[in-house]
């Protein structure tokens, strides 16, 4: 962890914020200050007028015989008109920030998740997800505090202090002096004890991170610990956390929550002296000082000293705010996956063996390539997948595959087999672009997939992998997740080639069961059944399996097989699998060690060749 | 709710009462100064008493002196007994927690306990502080205020006792009127926030479905309607200002008027409607706070109630009296087991179950998916309790033994396992706190996972990442078998553990188990034939039920279920 220094306002955030909130409501942030202006203006000049009332009002009716009290009344009607028009303001503004603010917000919120959605995989895999959601979370909500209440208040607060600073010299000099004395005091005190706090607070934020972090891991493995009967070691770790954030919990509010009441009797204290000054000015006739004055202006200092306060109270929540801020900019400043293809995929009729581009969906595909003359060529999408010499890495350094040379023809299905962590799911992170590969090539129909758009590529491509992630929605939602538009009949049919629609209708809504929590109300095998409904839904003519039967056990993998064989039919297909049985049939099959191809031919060939296939085909049959 | 919440205070009473005892000190001071003030301006300033003035003055800053040492004090307390007060609450539901069985766990989801021990801790520790600190000093000032505007000028209090009820009514009504809205928002947030979530975890199928622009969209919707829902409940406590201002205008014209004709006719001298307008003030910004402490105190509410919720969250399964510590064997005993998670006759997952498991012996189960193998060996280490029938582990009722004692002696392998930030041995510790490092090698060398932890640069050292991201599946299900063989137990279920290892692997693993823990009762779930094949004994499931329970040979001749699935793994699905 750096060594967190006192903190500071990074105004390059903070200008970003205000920024967001300037840019969609110009004229309502135009039309907020001025509002808040006039509310400010007018609480001033109020005060101001409370001492003309006093000193030419009041004070020269004292001791008539026949007081008249219109020259009063008008004075009072005067009033009235002024703060009227205060809380008309304040009204006014207040009430045109909500949209501001709020909407500010959900830009922010929306623009992040948009980003977050081009993000790499990589980001995904490096960060955690714990990380990523503290920035919708905790991070938003710091923000929104700041948006909604700190930044509005601050400005009214700054403002109110110029213009009440404004008046307090053209009311009295002297008494202004005595102010800024105190005023210096003031700051000083508060400036002390927010410098003891900031550091706390730093450790607080960290303390935070650290007891939630544990909680969501122990949490999630909540099983896992009940099995393990490691519920007391979990409270020993937990209790040394707790206690840390208490204690930095403490230290950290110790002062500011001191700085309230401390400064508001400074400013009583204050108060005091200004009456012993103005008084003793007024005895001996100095600066013109009259009772209406004293009065006036002593109400003109508390009005002073309170926005102060308000000034030390809201650094504070804009500090841990920008922080926020901070942090939310980082991920929208991540770079995003960067994608130069510029070959798409378009739906096409045939006429006389020509490809015709077409708007509507004909079921059939081509990839278009444009040409840099100008020529565009239309590419049957077939589903040939070729790699050339293909080397890559995750960190530049460990290789994790070696010059992976390797074909599938459309309709080919080809296996990937090999110890755990031979580079398997890895090859199939690079053909839809997951990840990039270092060296070589990965050709798509003819096409250098780097040309592909990305999107493109990976709707051609369909994937079913060893963890299912389900989303909140119903069953029907989860299988129609990558063609919304599909019919009932088709998801269905989909259900049924996947052979999920036996538990489908078994259960009591049916298609209408919903799915919370990433599909926890169901076995890991139907989950999988699901998605690998939800891929044939899609239709696409190339697929990946990763170990994508693994949760399922062999006597119903045979009825998926069945359904997957059709599912596969007329497709290019690439296999990871443990179980042997499932990559028996496929037209070649490569074996890989430590990120090489090994050996590779169709299941015959390799039995013949008696090398690391043949050991671990027989190893799963002949035990000992 | 509060009686259970106000429990949590614990240690830290001291500072919760002095808190508000310097509070309401403080407040005292805060409202004499005006007093003296108005005293001050009228002997002192009108009179041209230097002496009244240098008196009445040096009082006042005394008095501010003992207010600001009892305020510095008052937050110090406070900030103690909120810390105090916090601490306590999250280590009460966590603890809790700890308690809970797996259907305890189910009932809640992972994300609605973590925000629990997070966001709604915090909301409860702020209406503490609040209450602690704010709601007994607001209401002070209001009356120590009342009494001393009484005290100056009766006739024009009474201004202030019918504005002070009209303001108290009005920022009850926006408050009351705002907060709902406001609830319904953060339930709202909750779902988007769920949203992401799902992105997050699930970025490879939102990916290679190229669905990112229908998740934004969904998240566009959610996000809409929490901008609409927060917009509606901030524009009513925008009233809140605006009403406070006018009912402050109001009050000091009032005060003007009627003042200005008492002063003219000396019943009111100029220093004391000075006063009285600063207890207006007073009073109003009070009655200002009040609300505010009201909306965090509802805010709070529904986050009080979501923690007493997760307190009185008991745990169904709980310690008989004088439970036995011992477990004798790994023999096992099922006894007309039937089991439902919902305590439901009719929705049986487990169906008339009976078995008899000798001591040592390796026992495979079978069964397709949803046929309820996880649940029947669930039931071993009690981590449910059977609907009806007994589960006996060495002669005795699961249910008779210490719960502890009992789960430490079977050991399990759970389908959804999970690896923890720490290194490797830390992982491994789980077993076993104090094992050596001997013991730890032995384990993951038991189970196969030595040969690659050695490959790592830093071996046993090496972090892993939240949920062992960064090892493989097969290889994180190694070093799940490792840490539960660390436990040394009398039974060991694996439920369907080494699907991600490779097959040769997985028979060294075996081979290892029968050489190396001959007399640990082993109990293998599996899809693979290959991995249970060797069992003393083969248990198959269907829907609930035991259909057979052979060898291998013998099943193979009488069970048609088993038979289907040998052939089919052995033929390579094609016939």
């Amino acid at each position: 962890m750096e060594k967190t220094k006192r903190q500071k306002i990074d105004f390059k955030v903070l200008g970003r914020v205000l920024k967001y909130l300037a840019k969609n409501y110009k004229l309502r942030l135009f039309f907020v200050i001025i509002s808040l202006l006039l509310s400010i203006a007018s609480s001033v000049y109020a005060n101001l007028y409370l001492q003309t009332l006093v000193d030419d009002y009041i004070i020269p009716l004292v001791g008539m015989e026949n007081p008249t009290y219109t020259l009063l009344l008008k004075a009072i009607t005067t009033m009235i008109t002024i703060y009227g028009v205060g809380v008309i303001a304040s009204f006014l503004s207040s009430r045109l920030m909500v949209k501001a603010s709020e909407g500010t917000l959900k830009e922010i919120r929306d623009e992040m998740f948009v980003k977050m959605q081009k993000l790499p995989i990589e980001y995904f895999d490096t960060h955690s997800h714990g990380d990523i959601m503290s920035r919708y979370t905790n991070d938003t909500d710091t923000l929104s505090q700041m948006i909604c209440q700190s930044i509005p208040e601050m400005f009214s607060v700054i403002t109110t202090i110029i213009v009440i600073f404004i008046a307090m010299i053209i009311t009295n000099i002297y008494l202004t002096l005595v102010v800024l004395v105190f005023l210096g005091i003031i700051l000083s005190v508060s400036k002390f004890m927010t410098s003891r706090s900031g550091n706390y607070f730093a450790k607080q934020q960290q303390a935070v991170g650290k007891l939630n972090g544990y909680i969501e891991e122990m949490i999630n493995g909540q099983k896992v610990v009940k099995v393990f009967c490691y519920e007391e070691r979990a409270k020993e770790r937990f209790n040394k956390l707790n206690e840390e954030l208490a204690e930095n919990v403490y230290n950290a509010n110790k002062f500011v929550n001191c700085i309230g009441p401390v400064n508001g009797n400074l400013g009583n204290t204050l108060y005091a002296v200004l009456a012993i000054v103005g008084g003793l000015l007024a005895i001996n006739g100095i600066g013109n000082v009259t009772v209406g004055m004293i009065v006036a202006f002593l109400q003109l200092s508390k009005t002073f000293i309170r926005p102060i306060n308000q000034i030390s109270r809201q650094l504070n929540s804009i500090v841990m705010a920008i922080a926020g801020a901070k942090r939310i900019f980082e991920l929208m400043d991540e770079a995003p996956e960067e994608d130069k293809g510029y070959v798409t995929l378009v739906n096409v009729t045939e006429e006389n063996g020509n490809l015709i581009e077409t708007k509507e969906r004909t079921g059939k595909w081509a990839w278009k390539y444009p040409h840099k003359d100008g020529n565009i060529e239309y590419i049957n999408l077939a589903g040939h997948i070729e790699f050339y010499n293909v080397d890559f890495s995750y960190d530049k350094e460990k290789k994790v595959l070696q010059d992976i040379s390797l074909y599938a023809k459309p309709g080919q299905k080809i296996a990937f087999v090999g110890a755990t962590g031979a580079g398997k799911t890895t090859i199939t992170n690079l053909i839809n672009r997951f990840y990039d590969i270092d060296e070589g090539k990965i050709i798509y129909d003819g096409i250098d997939i780097k040309k592909i758009k990305k999107d493109d590529l990976r709707l051609s491509i369909g994937m079913v992998l060893q963890d299912t992630n389900l989303f909140t929605g119903t069953i029907r939602d989860n299988i129609k997740y990558g063609r919304n538009e599909a019919t009932d009949e088709e998801v269905i049919e989909a259900a049924k080639l996947a052979n999920a629609d036996s538990f489908i209708t078994r259960l009591p809504n049916g298609y209408d069961t919903m799915l919370s929590g990433d599909g926890a109300n169901l076995s890991q095998g139907q989950r999988q059944l699901l998605a690998i409904a939800r891929c044939a839904l899609c239709n696409p003519p190339v697929m990946i399996l990763d170990e994508a039967t693994s949760s399922i056990d062999t006597r119903t993998e045979k009825i998926v097989q069945d359904g997957m064989d059709k599912l596969m039919e007329g497709r290019t297909v690439l296999v990871i699998a443990h179980r042997l049985s499932t990559v028996r049939n496929a037209k070649a099959i490569m074996v890989l060690d430590h990120g090489k191809i090994i050996e590779r031919g169709d299941h015959e060939d390799l039995i013949e060749q008696k090398g690391q296939y043949y050991r671990l085909y027989t190893g799963a049959f002949e035990l000992e | 709710m509060i009686k259970k919440l106000a429990k949590c205070i614990g240690e830290y009473k001291k500072e919760t009462i002095l808190t508000p005892i310097f509070v309401g000190i403080e407040c005292a001071f805060d409202v004499i100064i005006p007093f003296l003030m108005a005293y001050l301006i009228d002997n002192g300033i009108n009179k041209g008493n230097g002496k009244v003035i240098i008196g009445i003055g040096i009082l006042l800053i005394i008095c501010s002196f003992i207010a600001i040492f009892t305020g510095a004090k008052s937050g110090d307390y406070s900030a103690k007994a909120t810390a105090g007060f916090a601490k306590n609450l999250r280590k009460k539901i966590y603890y809790n927690v700890q308690d809970f069985s797996f259907s305890n766990i189910d009932k809640f989801s992972t994300s609605s306990i973590v925000t629990r021990h997070t966001t709604d801790i915090n909301n409860v520790q702020n209406a503490f502080q609040m209450i602690i600190r704010m709601a007994v000093r607001s209401p002070l000032i209001i009356i120590f205020s009342l009494i001393m505007a009484f005290v100056i000028n009766i006739k024009l209090a009474l201004i202030f006792l019918v504005a002070v009820p009209l303001l108290g009514f009005g920022l009850y009504f926006i408050a009351t009127k705002a907060h709902p809205i406001f609830e319904k928002a953060i339930s709202i947030y909750d779902k988007l926030n769920n949203t992401v979530q799902e992105n997050v975890r699930g970025i490879r199928v939102v990916k290679s479905f190229v669905t990112e622009d229908e998740e934004i969209e969904k998240f566009d919707k959610t996000s809409k309607i929490i901008y609409e829902e927060f917009s509606r409940a901030e524009r009513i406590v925008a009233l809140n200002s605006p009403l406070m201002q006018f009912t402050v205008a109001t009050i000091i014209v009032l005060i003007s008027w009627f003042g200005g004709k008492e002063i003219v006719g000396n019943n009111l001298t100029t220093g004391e409607f000075t006063s009285l307008i600063s207890y207006a003030m007073q009073i109003l910004m009070s009655l200002m706070m009040l609300s505010m402490v009201l909306v965090s105190i509802m805010i709070s509410r529904a986050s009080g109630e979501r923690i007493v919720e997760l307190m009185d969250e008991k745990s169904n399964l709980v310690n008989k009296e004088n439970p036995i510590k011992e477990v004798k064997d790994g023999s096992i005993v099922f006894e007309d087991v039937n089991f439902s998670y919902v305590n439901d006759e009719n929705k049986l997952c487990l169906k008339n179950i009976n078995l008899n498991i000798k001591s040592g012996e390796t026992i495979g189960i079978i069964g397709g998916t949803g046929s309820s193998k996880t649940t029947l060996v669930q039931l071993i280490p009690r981590l449910y309790d059977v609907t009806s029938g007994i589960v006996k582990v060495g002669g005795i009722d699961v249910r008779d033994y210490d719960i502890k004692s009992l789960r430490d002696k079977v050991a399990m392998v759970l389908q959804k396992n999970e690896l923890f930030s720490g290194t490797i041995k830390d992982n491994l510790r789980w077993g076993n706190e104090n094992a050596t490092d001997e013991e730890i090698i032995n384990a993951c060398k038991l189970a196969q996972a030595d040969e690659f932890i050695k490959t790592f640069p830093e071996g046993y050292d090496t972090f892993i990442e939240q949920g062992g991201t960064n090892v493989s599946g097969g290889q994180k299900q190694r070093l799940c078998i490792a840490r539960a063989i660390l436990k040394k137990p009398k039974i060991l279920i694996l439920d369907d553990s080494t699907s991600a290892v490779d097959t040769k692997t997985d028979s060294l693993i075996r081979k290892a188990f029968k050489e190396d823990i001959p007399n640990t009762t082993k109990i293998i779930i599996a899809q693979r034939i290959s991995s249970v094949e060797d069992a003393d004994k083969i248990i198959v499931l269907d829907n609930g039920e035991i259909t057979s329970i052979g060898t291998h040979e013998e099943l193979l001749t009488s069970s048609n279920i088993y038979k289907e699935v040998y052939y089919s793994q052995v033929k390579g699905g094609e016939e």
